[in-house]
């Protein structure tokens, strides 16, 4: 293309090119800028001086967190609250899809979905408000258990650290179990009813139709979702645990988020904050493009 | 209609049983909290309540907004539920727009710039210095411009543009309009049912966001917003609830209020919006969600 031509397509478009200046400075500001932040985890970050003007430390920082024992100790409870999440998480929104596909009576099943999706549109802090109230003294956990003779005083639930990792993995099952299901309910919708017909003439009854044919046909959906599970362990925010821990269950709450919010912000460490995010980072996009290549691999199906 | 074994009996009865245990599971702890919240404290700390109110009251209610904090909070929320909503949906529906057109000259890099972005970010600590290095620190506009624009919405409207036949933006384009033009009066209305949708994400992500309060707003009472006021009350109480349990006993306490009601008046507050609107919209949740899901 010659610069006349270039020229002239450039003026053709320049109401284009206008409606996307905005968001392309904006996206430079917002979303580049802050990767330049990751030099700092390679500085002695100093406030008051530009970052091209403060001094290097290499890997100090790096080093300095894999010898803290807190660090270990925030990678402990992310990866089990990970893998409790993807063990008890995971396959419960399949188990529901399965079962509501099988209810006939079409007002049922919507109300029972509309009730179910009804907890992913509340926040977190209202999810937490709920749970402690229902694991309260007096709440009605432990009215069933007493009333059971389960126990004979009220548990404190909120102030046990054996119990937080439980608390948080089903209140996060509580919260998005139905808004999981969607997208299996989805998948059993583009099964051939062929297939039923022919199990039919089969003889097969209702439960054996549902794990013969119904669950295969979603297969493919499932192993992409777990397979993007598993490349997000890593990533298991810190909402939930910033805001149902208390100050007994810290140890068992804190996550690598909330580490790098606690040393990096909380007390002003921000190379060594940066350096924690960094690795963050790196893990999470490793996680990633390997979840990605294993699945090609398996399913043929790239999400990256 | 088939005969039904009895074994399919059994299934069905069992399925059904369970559909409706999950119901009252999910249900149950918004009905808890909202009878407690319109009950009288005193009488609540006696315990026994369950999905009805036993005395009646408002005082809760009125408690709760009585606090100097909370009209405030309850307008910095609103204005930045719709202000957020409304500059976000536009920007991502222009982005799409742009993105979504053949023939644009740099279409294939502002694209490839966006979708880098779902992969790579500063993290928290790089974030929070760019606000503060831009001084938007106890600045509403924080509420704003960070989160102004997702890649995943853009693809999502993207998605459902292309399925808009060219011919009409050529035809408009022999009419003389331009591309903004374009845009507005011919783009934007067919897209109406995909920026439903967006809009309604958008609208429950400002609702429901208390992080940034936390983090960017927190010393400045007049820009703090109702989530984060809960989560506030709720920091107070975890830290001391089981303190509150017994304390809550003393009858003799002059205040009108109890601490636990009106922790649990201020969360149904802050989840009243949701729950009035979510019967109207949650079927465009889905679909929106569908198209999503199969797309990406």
């Amino acid at each position: 293309m010659n610069s006349a031509k270039l020229s002239k397509k450039l003026w053709r478009q320049r109401y284009l090119i206008l409606m996307i200046f905005p968001f392309i400075i904006w996206l430079i500001i917002f979303r580049y800028v802050p990767l330049w932040g990751w030099i700092m985890a390679f500085q002695d970050y100093k406030p008051g001086r530009p970052i091209w003007n403060q001094e290097w430390v290499g890997f100090k920082w790096f080093v300095e967190m894999f010898q803290d024992p807190d660090f270990y100790k925030a990678m402990r409870n992310t990866l089990i609250m990970s893998f409790m999440g993807l063990i008890f998480g995971f396959p419960l929104p399949i188990i529901l899809a399965l079962l509501l596909n099988e209810i006939k009576n079409i007002s049922f099943k919507r109300t029972v979905q509309t009730i179910s999706y009804l907890p992913h549109f509340v926040s977190w802090v209202v999810v937490a408000s709920l749970v402690s109230e229902i694991l309260s003294p007096s709440g009605v956990i432990n009215q069933i258990l007493q009333k059971l003779h389960l126990t004979n005083y009220p548990i404190m639930f909120m102030a046990e650290p054996r119990y937080f990792w439980w608390i948080v993995t089903f209140s996060d099952i509580w919260k998005e179990l139905g808004w999981n299901t969607i997208i299996y309910l989805a998948a059993i919708t583009s099964i051939n009813p062929e297939l039923y017909e022919a199990a039919t003439v089969d003889g097969a009854g209702r439960f054996r139709k549902m794990i013969s044919i119904t669950l295969p046909g979603i297969m493919p959906t499932v192993i992409v979702l777990l397979i993007l599970s598993i490349g997000n362990i890593i990533n298991i925010g810190f909402e939930k645990q910033f805001l149902l821990r208390t100050a007994a269950t810290r140890d068992v709450a804190d996550v690598i988020d909330l580490y790098i919010l606690t040393y990096g912000i909380g007390t002003v460490r921000y190379s060594f904050g940066t350096a924690a995010g960094v690795f963050k980072s790196v893990v999470s996009l490793v996680l990633l493009v390997f979840a990605n290549w294993f699945s090609k691999k398996t399913t043929g199906y790239r999400m990256m | 209609m088939k005969k039904k074994t009895a074994g399919d009996l059994v299934f069905e009865v069992f399925n059904y049983l369970l559909m409706i245990i999950l119901a009252v599971v999910t249900l149950y702890p918004f009905l808890h909290v909202l009878a407690v919240s319109l009950n009288d404290p005193y009488d609540t700390v006696k315990g026994g309540i369950t999905i009805f109110p036993r005395k009646f009251t408002l005082i809760n209610y009125i408690e709760t907004l009585n606090y100097p904090q909370i009209p405030w909070a309850v307008l910095i929320t609103v204005l930045r539920t719709v202000i957020g909503t409304a500059v976000g949906v536009l920007s991502t529906a222009m982005v799409a727009y742009v993105i979504n057109r053949k023939d644009f000259i740099a279409r294939k890099p502002v694209a490839i710039m966006f979708i880098i972005t779902m992969y790579v970010s500063g993290g928290l600590i790089p974030d929070y210095m760019l606000i503060r290095g831009l001084g938007l620190m106890n600045n509403f506009l924080v509420y704003i411009l960070p989160g102004l624009i997702s890649p995943f919405n853009v693809i999502v409207i993207k998605s459902y543009m292309e399925g808009i036949p060219p011919d009409l933006e050529e035809s408009a384009m022999i009419d003389g309009a331009n591309d903004f033009l374009i845009f507005w009066k011919i783009i934007l209305p067919l897209c109406a049912p995909v920026i439903a949708t967006i809009s309604l994400f958008i609208a429950v992500g400002h609702w429901n966001s208390w992080f940034d309060t936390y983090l960017y707003c927190s010393s400045e009472p007049k820009l703090t917003t109702l989530q984060y006021e809960l989560q506030k009350i709720l920091s107070n109480a975890t830290a001391s609830s089981q303190v509150d349990y017994y304390s809550n006993l003393d009858p003799n306490r002059t205040m009108k209020v109890t601490p636990h009601s009106l922790r649990m008046a201020m969360t149904i507050i802050v989840t009243l919006p949701i729950l009035l609107v979510y019967p109207f919209i949650q079927r465009y949740f889905i679909h929106g969600m569908t198209i999503g899901a199969v797309k990406s």
